[in-house]
């Protein structure tokens, strides 16, 4: 029996779409409470990030929390940076405890990259020993070997880099993370078909869903910084040009196209079990994406 | 080695403000090497403290040097004996171990960092060290190509890369190579690639509960040779 209606969903052979929704900086979440409730019957489940790179923000089980109220299906993003293994193993009781089931399980961008780089980096587990954590935890015990009185039950995923400039170690830990027991993966933003064809080609071999995380791009100022600044992400040149051929004001609309183009080959070429938009602060565009690529979900 | 830096000449000048009679000891090994605390750089700092009074005209501090060969060995200590009674504080240039051997060794004096300790490293090139150990206690060199992830991968992970790399560079820092890659590449090259593909657990602190002390056992030679 499936965890949640999103594990039911990932499993019912129908495209599945994720989108993520950042949490404010500050106690006032009426945005995102916007955003969820913008989102929430448009897609199958809502990502809440875990102080997207390294930027403090409102907690994502918080956000998760504030999801569930609206009646929305909620995916914690957690990350291994900020907590040890104590603090890790009690949000996760924490979560489950509020029916929050579905973790994507990563190790979390550098401190170096965020707002408060004098902090001390956790990084007490990677995202590899984090699955095989709450593995652990489903079979009874805590990873110290001690008895749980309530065995929590979770749906787990991870990421993957498919269009990582050196893809093959990439690979290695993409298949640590499915024997430590991930059951989907939402890939990093993917900019070439092509990539993402050779990548599902490789991984349709294990058993796990691949939702392509789509990155929505407002202009080339903005893929050029990303390119400059956000851990990972590389922009291919083609889609900047293509950004920066529209006039001023346009870009947001182009960025719209962008992605509703990309999801629509993918849905298309049957490439990937689903999509994940990442709209990077810019929430209130998915629908429009979703429209314009003509992706419906049919919320159970 | 020990890689130290010296501290700023203010800062230095701060904390001996109290004091008349400042002993500058310097230490042979590791501060010698990576130049932060040699019997060169008590010279230096002799001079430039003493150039820096002169100018200023407010203090009257007397300085007396001293190098030894290693600040963290007892019988090395023993040297400065005769020196302490004649003066009211000791700046050591030695790292913080030497600091703390001189501070256990003579209880009744007082005795100042004049160095940062940074890290156990290699030189690189001229003024320029880079760090290679962490000291974690579990040495896993052995499956990682001789490349340490712990200390040279930023987050210091045990599965493989993260995935903020570009270009083979760091996303903490773009000179920083990424350490996962360079493991990567390198067991690739000796056939190695199948000792990335295990899982390695979590790492066990307990290795390293602060502060450390190590016991060694004397193993009599052939002991484990069956």
């Amino acid at each position: 029996m499936a965890n949640s209606l999103f594990e039911e969903k990932l499993y019912s052979g129908e495209f599945v779409v994720t989108t993520e929704v950042g949490p404010p900086k500050g106690a006032d979440v009426s945005e995102m409470v916007h955003h969820i409730d913008v989102l929430k019957d448009k897609v199958d489940a809502i990502n809440v990030t875990d102080h997207q790179s390294s930027v403090m923000r409102f907690p994502s089980l918080g956000g998760c929390l504030i999801v569930k109220e609206l009646g929305g299906e909620p995916i914690l993003q957690m990350t291994c940076r900020d907590r040890n293994r104590l603090a890790l193993q009690a949000d996760l009781l924490l979560a489950y405890s509020r029916s929050i089931v579905n973790v994507l399980c990563l190790t979390g961008d550098s401190i170096d990259v965020g707002d408060h780089r004098d902090a001390k980096p956790v990084f007490d587990s990677d995202s590899v020993q984090l699955l095989k954590m709450i593995r652990t935890m489903e079979s009874g015990k805590d990873i110290g070997g001690n008895d749980l009185k309530g065995i929590p039950k979770f749906c787990l995923g991870a990421s993957v880099h498919p269009e990582a400039d050196l893809i093959e170690p990439q690979l290695i830990k993409f298949e640590k993370k499915v024997a430590a027991g991930a059951q989907f993966f939402q890939t990093q933003g993917i900019f070439e078909v092509a990539s993402l064809r050779r990548f599902m080609q490789y991984a349709s071999q294990f058993d796990i869903k691949v939702l392509a995380g789509i990155i929505v791009l407002a202009s080339a100022r903005m893929a050029k910084y990303m390119n400059d600044n956000v851990p990972g992400i590389i922009v291919p040149q083609t889609t900047i040009d293509e950004l920066a051929s529209v006039e001023k004001g346009k870009g947001r609309q182009k960025g719209i196209d962008i992605a509703a183009r990309l999801i629509r080959t993918i849905k298309e070429e049957n490439l990937s079990h689903g999509i994940h938009i990442m709209a990077v602060g810019n929430e209130s565009v998915v629908p429009d994406i979703l429209e314009a690529a003509e992706v419906e979900v049919a919320r159970y | 080695m020990i890689v130290a830096e010296q501290k700023p000449l203010p800062e230095i000048r701060r904390m001996i403000s109290p004091y008349d009679r400042v002993l500058i000891v310097g230490c042979g090994t590791c501060m010698t090497v990576c130049d932060a605390g040699g019997e060169r750089e008590v010279a230096f700092l002799h001079d430039a403290l003493r150039m820096a009074q002169s100018k200023d005209g407010k203090e009257t501090h007397h300085f007396l040097e001293a190098t030894l060969k290693r600040q963290c060995e007892p019988e090395f200590l023993q040297m400065l004996v005769d020196k302490t009674s004649d003066v009211d504080v000791i700046l050591s240039l030695g790292c913080g171990i030497g600091v703390q051997a001189i501070a256990e060794r003579f209880p009744d004096t007082p005795v100042l960092p004049g160095v940062n300790t940074c890290f156990m490293g290699i030189s690189r090139e001229q003024g320029v060290w880079d760090e290679r150990c962490a000291a974690c206690g579990e040495c896993r060199l052995e499956d990682t190509a001789g490349i340490c992830p712990v200390t040279r991968c930023t987050k210091g992970i045990l599965n493989g890369p993260c995935a903020g790399a570009k270009n083979g560079k760091c996303e903490a820092n773009k000179d920083m190579d990424c350490a996962w890659i360079l493991i990567y590449k390198r067991l690739e090259r000796l056939g190695q690639l199948e000792r990335m593909r295990r899982y390695y657990p979590m790492r066990n602190f307990r290795a390293v509960p602060r502060p450390r002390r190590l016991v060694k056992t004397p193993v009599a030679i052939g002991e484990d040779n069956g």
